[in-house]
C-alpha cells in the first residue's frame, strides 16, 4: 500500500479561535503538514491541550481553518476541504471522510438499528439491506440484539459508544478520523473495536486518530505524528 | 455537484416604515437540502420566509424557483393568479400555530383531502384513503379521520398541519418555528417525524427557528440573521461548533447545555 497515492495532504494548516466576548485570540495550530496514504493509521502524539482534537475537527470541516489546504481524494480527484462549499463538504462527509466522535449525539426516539443504518440509506441503499448490514456490525461489536429496536438515550456510555462506532464504520469511508473512539469502553469491547479498525486499516482504509491508551496505540498505529508545542499568541 | 438549485434568493429587501426588516439577503437551496435560518425575534427571518412564500411583497430582490416543469420563475415578479397556482402545487408552508395552517371548521380528513382535491383528485374513496394513510404517517389514529381538529391536542394539531402541508408532496416546504409552541416531549416526537418525512420525500426545506437544537437536528446548513442581515452561514455543525461572528458566538453561548 505504501506506493499508493495519498488520500490526504495537509499543507500549512493554521487554526485559531477568536472569542469576541472575552476579547482573546487563541492560536492552536500553525504550519501543520501531514500526508496519509491508504492503509496508514497516523496517531496524533502530543499531551493534552496541543490541539489534537482541533486538528481532527479541522480535517472534518467541523472547525474552519484560518490558512492552509486540506486536500482529500474525493471521487478520484484531490479537493481542498478548507475551501469547499457547504454542499461539497457534506458530499465529502457522506462518501469519503467518516468521523468517530467520543460520544453519540442521541437523536430522540430513533431506534438504534436505524441510527446505524442511516449513513447507508442516505446514500440510497435500500432500508432492508442497510438494516441488515447495521445488524451485522452491531453483532460484531457485541451489542445485544434486544437493544436494536430501542433508542439509545437510556443505554450505558459504552453501549452508546458502540452504536456511535457502528454508525461511523458502516459506510466504509476510505478515510476515518477517530477521536478517542475507545476511551469509554471496557477492555474487552475496546479490543473488539480495535480489531475491527485494524481489519479496515489492513483492507486499505486510511485513519487519523487520537488514542490515549498505550495498548490501543500499539495495536492500531502505523506511525505517530507529533504536534509541535505552540507559541502563545499575543 | 452540477445540479441546479431549486431556489435562488437574490438580494431580498423589505422595509416596514422606518425599519429595514430584511437587507439584501441572498442564498441558494438545492434539492433535498434543509436550510435553517436562526436569529432572535426581529432579525427578519420570518419576513424573509414570508417573502419566499409570496405572502409578503418584497421591496427589492428576486425569488428564483425552478418549477417542476423545468423553467425558472421569479416568484416576486409573478402575477398573483400564477403565483397562487404555483404555490399551491409546489410549495408547502408549516406555521408555528397549527390554527393558522388548518381549517378548524372541517374534519381532520377534509384538512388533508382538500389539498389533494385542489391538485385535481376527484374520487371520494381514494381521497379518503389517502387522508387516512397520511394520518397514520403523522402518527394520528386513522379512526380520528372525521373528528374536528379542535378536539386534538396541540402536538396532534401540528402533526395534522404537517400532513396537510406535505400530502401533495411539494418540492419546497417553508416552516416557521414548527416546534415553537409545543412541550419538550411533544417537540422531540415532532422533530423525529419531520426528520423522517423530509428524508423519505427528499423535499427541500427552509426552516425558521430560534432553537439551535432544532437546527442542529434537522438542518444541513445554517444561516444566522441579525437586524435583517445574514451575519454568518455554513454547514450547521460548523457554525454551531466554531462560530466566528460575535453575534453567533453570543447565540451559541447563551444556550444551556442539556
Amino acid at each position: 500500500m505504501s506506493d499508493a497515492l495519498p488520500i490526504l495532504e495537509v499543507e500549512g494548516l493554521a487554526k485559531s479561535f477568536t472569542l469576541h466576548a472575552q476579547g482573546v485570540r487563541l492560536a492552536v495550530l500553525d504550519g501543520i503538514d501531514l500526508a496519509l496514504r491508504p492503509g496508514e493509521c497516523v496517531v496524533l502524539d502530543a499531551p493534552s491541550g496541543r490541539g489534537k482534537s482541533t486538528l481532527l475537527r479541522a480535517l472534518y470541516g467541523n472547525y474552519r481553518s484560518d490558512r492552509g489546504r486540506i486536500l482529500i481524494r474525493h471521487r478520484g480527484a484531490m479537493v481542498d476541504m478548507a475551501a469547499a462549499s457547504p454542499r461539497l463538504l457534506l458530499e465529502i462527509r457522506r462518501e469519503t471522510i467518516g468521523y468517530v466522535s467520543q460520544f453519540l449525539r442521541v437523536i430522540p426516539r430513533v431506534p438504534t438499528l436505524d441510527i446505524v443504518a442511516e449513513p447507508l440509506t442516505s446514500r440510497g441503499v435500500a432500508p432492508i439491506e442497510a438494516r441488515r448490514r447495521a445488524g451485522a456490525l452491531l453483532t460484531a461489536l457485541a451489542l445485544p440484539e434486544r437493544l436494536w429496536r430501542l433508542a439509545p438515550a437510556t443505554f450505558s456510555g459504552g453501549e452508546q459508544q458502540r452504536v456511535n462506532i457502528a454508525r461511523a464504520l458502516i459506510a466504509a469511508h476510505p478515510l476515518l478520523l477517530l477521536d478517542e473512539s475507545t476511551a469509554s469502553l471496557d477492555t474487552e469491547n475496546a479490543g473488539r473495536v480495535l480489531a475491527l479498525l485494524a481489519e479496515r486499516r489492513d483492507a486499505g482504509t486510511a485513519m487519523v486518530g487520537i488514542f490515549h491508551d498505550p495498548e490501543a496505540r500499539r495495536s492500531i498505529a502505523t506511525r505517530l505524528f507529533p504536534l509541535p508545542e505552540r507559541t502563545l499568541a499575543a | 455537484m452540477s445540479e441546479l438549485p431549486l431556489l435562488d434568493i437574490d438580494r431580498m429587501a423589505k422595509r416596514y416604515g422606518e425599519r429595514q426588516a430584511v437587507r439584501g439577503v441572498s442564498f441558494a437551496l438545492w434539492p433535498g437540502e434543509v436550510l435553517a435560518i436562526v436569529g432572535e425575534s426581529g432579525s427578519g427571518k420570518t419576513t424573509l420566509l414570508n417573502m419566499i412564500a409570496g405572502r409578503v411583497a418584497p421591496d427589492a430582490g428576486a425569488v428564483r424557483f425552478r418549477t417542476a416543469a423545468g423553467p425558472v420563475v421569479d416568484l416576486a415578479a409573478l402575477p398573483e393568479a400564477d403565483l397562487r397556482r404555483l404555490v399551491r402545487r409546489e410549495i408547502g408552508f408549516v406555521h408555528q400555530n397549527p390554527r393558522d395552517g388548518l381549517r378548524l371548521s372541517v374534519s381532520a380528513g377534509a384538512n388533508i383531502g382538500e389539498p389533494i382535491m385542489a391538485a385535481g383528485a376527484r374520487h371520494y374513496g381514494s381521497i379518503r384513503r389517502a387522508a387516512a394513510a397520511w394520518l397514520e404517517r403523522v402518527e394520528i389514529d386513522p379512526a380520528r379521520l372525521d373528528d374536528l381538529p379542535a378536539t386534538f391536542s396541540g402536538g396532534m394539531q401540528q402533526r395534522l398541519q404537517i400532513a396537510r402541508a406535505l400530502v401533495t408532496e411539494p418540492r419546497l416546504v417553508l416552516m416557521d418555528e414548527p416546534t415553537g409552541g409545543l412541550d419538550v416531549s411533544v417537540q422531540a416526537r415532532l422533530l423525529d417525524l419531520l426528520r423522517r418525512l423530509v428524508a423519505d420525500l427528499g423535499i427541500s426545506v427552509v426552516l425558521v427557528t430560534h432553537d439551535l437544537g432544532v437546527a442542529r437536528l434537522l438542518a444541513h446548513r445554517l444561516m444566522v440573521m441579525q437586524q435583517g442581515q445574514v451575519v454568518e452561514s455554513g454547514v450547521t455543525d460548523q457554525v454551531l461548533d466554531d462560530p466566528h461572528h460575535p453575534y453567533t458566538q453570543l447565540l451559541v453561548s447563551s444556550v444551556l447545555a442539556a
